[in-house]
């Protein structure tokens, strides 16, 4: 019984399989993959959208939005409707071919990563054996797409914004990617199937999560402020920032276009928070080994509901960045902490994971930590600049 | 392997007219790197169908390139920004001048 | 020869032939992104997943975004305006028709025109860190420091130049600037 819950989307797969022509099954197989994955992750973003700007509401001591449905519940759907139905206003002079893929193409960065991350017990839609690889390399073609988008409109608030975002999404990436290399190391694998049957099983009662190592969760948090600034949201929200270049790159987009950018932006925020599940929450692992009954996506989901839950807090409690300190927080304090990170996951493995393991590894961690946040906050006075291109 | 030894072969004449023909330093290295890319695909393509295919050497040969490509396209687009910088063109037939 | 690998040669094809003659920089660049992308698909075909994805990262990641940057950087997007056509290009343009002959014909008469794909290559992921680790350490080493040279090297190219260096008589300011053509 406990069986056939958890693999209940799997088995149903295959009966559906079996009820095909043999000629149409790798079609067919392909599709009852892909649009499970968009509609759930579609419904998703409905729902986040509108918790979203309850949660925000509340953080800035207001309502939010209610007057649509059910405690506002349906506002998505208003926003939907609205957004299908506007006009798409396209500038004359933007470069219409790109004007038109820049979104098409964010949307299906994002959804390509979708296909590596593992939602449950055999559930995941393609199994490669360089998973996390194939979701970094996806991942770097958005920053394409962002530049397309800006450049194509002709205007200089959208080109502004398409510059501070590659700049950013750049500095970022290599954090990012550095801030698992630990993971990938232990786990032995860049199979992102691999790395969750690595995590599974129990040390005492605590599950064997790589977040419950120094080393891991140094790396959770290094990995989720990178994926913040890659998703471009706040307190990283300068490639948007509403109070100094309108909307950033997507200015001089609307209607549907701009629901694309919106849901992209969604979708890549989700897909960077599973892919934080995956690699150090212990994907659809369940936390205690009494709670196995509890169907494997069932964790997953809650886990995702729950980070999604802390970007809602992180960008309702902070100020934006400015430009100079998001740089230096990128190639002063993150970078070097992920190569620390790196160090500490290789010393974890060579010291035990016993009370030597934690004193050596975790001293490692703490100390840089103090020591690259207090360079960062001391040595942070602005200098006189100097422009060269402004001739 | 006929086709795939035609299209690198196609990229590789590609690349060699962009670095004789077009004047922009940028489209040069364009050029340069379309040729690398032929060799990539020449390598993979002869260990995907030559007589030695257990052998890892291709594979990470290509893997070597890349990683050098990345740090020649690094280091020749700064240079090309030195060029502008100095000159304000980034004309090759225009940078005649020995002597900075 | 099987649809799908016609369908991404043309798209490699007149993606690399429009990324070298097209006018606008920036187009250029886009198109070399496309081939690169195409390429990486072509890699995926062969067997070869963990070149494809590098391949993506590196090249579409960071060597296309790179490439747009300086674009930008140079203001040089829209000025090359020059006659389509001339004598002086012809002796170039010969030489790369020689070129793709010669290449195609070695090709042609190759003896191992007509093997098959070998089931054979394939790459595992442990086999490539192993041989990383083993085999290929010096190299793996040479290309770190090589990286960190580069990376060294580019930022001390790139960086800001002290203002009064701006005014050097023999540099900017006694060279004519850029003449649109």
């Amino acid at each position: 019984m406990i069986e056939l819950a958890d693999q209940f989307f799997v088995l149903s797969k295959q009966q559906i399989l079996l009820l095909m022509p043999v000629a149409a099954q790798p079609l067919a197989s392909v599709l009852l993959s892909i649009i499970p994955i968009i509609g759930v992750f579609a419904t998703l973003f409905a729902l986040t959208t509108v918790l979203e700007r309850k949660g925000l509401g509340r953080i800035q001591n207001r309502l939010g939005p209610n007057r649509v449905g059910p405690f506002g519940f349906l506002q998505p759907l208003a926003d939907g409707i609205k957004s299908l139905t506007k006009e798409d206003v396209v500038p004359f002079r933007t470069d219409g071919v790109l004007h038109f893929l820049a979104p098409v193409l964010v949307m299906v960065a994002a959804l390509l990563a979708y296909s590596v991350l593992p939602l449950g017990r055999n559930m995941v839609a393609l199994d490669l054996d360089a998973g996390v690889l194939f979701f970094f390399a996806v991942g770097a073609s958005t920053e394409l797409a962002v530049f397309m988008a800006g450049w194509s409109s002709r205007n200089k608030y959208a080109m502004l914004g398409a510059m501070r975002a590659i700049a950013q999404m750049i500095s970022y990436e290599i954090p990012l990617i550095l801030s698992t290399v630990g993971v990938l190391m232990t786990a032995g694998t860049l199979s992102t199937t691999g790395i969750v049957e690595a995590q599974s099983g129990y040390s005492g009662l605590l599950p064997n999560w790589y977040v419950l190592t120094p080393w891991g969760f140094a790396g959770f948090f290094l990995f989720l402020i990178a994926a913040t600034a890659e998703a471009n949201r706040s307190p990283f929200d300068l490639p948007e920032g509403e109070s100094e270049i309108v909307a950033g790159y997507f200015t001089e987009y609307s209607g549907f276009k701009f629901a694309m950018f919106f849901f992209g932006e969604y979708l890549g925020l989700f897909a960077a928070n599973a892919l934080a599940i995956t690699l150090f929450l212990g994907g659809w692992n369940s936390p205690l080994a009494i709670l196995d009954w509890v169907p494997s996506y069932v964790w997953f989901f809650a886990k995702l509901m729950g980070l999604i839950g802390l970007s809602i807090w992180v960008r309702g409690t902070t100020p934006r960045m400015r430009s100079d300190q998001l740089m230096n927080f990128a190639w002063k304090f993150m970078l070097p902490m992920s190569l620390v990170n790196v160090l500490a996951a290789g010393l974890w493995r060579f010291t035990g994971h016993g009370f030597l393991g934690w004193f050596v590894c975790g001293s490692l961690v703490a100390g840089s930590y103090c020591w690259l946040g207090v360079e960062l906050s001391t040595k942070n006075s602005l200098k006189k600049r100097v422009y060269r291109f402004a001739t | 392997m006929l086709p795939y030894l035609l299209l690198s072969s196609l990229l590789f004449s590609a690349g060699l007219a962009a670095a004789l023909l077009r004047r922009n330093a940028i489209l040069v290295l364009v050029g340069i790197e379309l040729m690398l890319n032929a060799a990539n695909l020449n390598f993979i393509v002869f260990w995907k169908f030559g007589p030695h295919p257990e052998s890892m050497a291709p594979v990470l040969f290509v893997l070597f390139s890349i990683a050098i490509a990345a740090a020649e396209a690094g280091v020749g687009l700064a240079l090309i920004l030195l060029v502008y910088r100095h000159f304000k063109t980034t004309n090759v037939d225009e940078l005649n001048l020995l002597k900075g | 020869m099987n649809l799908d690998l016609a369908i991404l040669s043309l798209l490699i094809g007149a993606s690399a032939v429009a990324a070298i003659t097209l006018r606008d920089l920036v187009h250029c660049v886009l198109c070399l992104a496309v081939t690169f992308a195409g390429l990486a698909a072509v890699y995926l075909r062969l067997g070869a997943e963990f070149i494809a994805f590098s391949q993506v990262l590196v090249y579409i990641g960071a060597v296309a975004i790179l490439a747009l940057f300086v674009v930008l950087l140079t203001r040089t997007g829209e000025i090359e305006n020059q006659s389509r056509f001339s004598l002086q290009k012809l002796a170039p343009l010969a030489v790369c028709g020689l070129v793709f002959t010669g290449l195609a014909g070695a090709a042609w008469s190759s003896s191992l025109r007509g093997s098959q794909e070998s089931v054979a290559a394939s790459i595992r992921l442990r086999d490539v860190g192993r041989e990383l680790m083993s085999a290929y350490v010096l190299p793996l080493e040479v290309l770190g420091l090589l990286l960190t040279a580069a990376l060294i090297g580019a930022a001390i190219l790139a960086q800001t130049e002290e203002p009064n260096e701006v005014e050097n008589p023999n540099g900017a300011s006694s060279h004519p600037p850029a003449k649109p053509h």
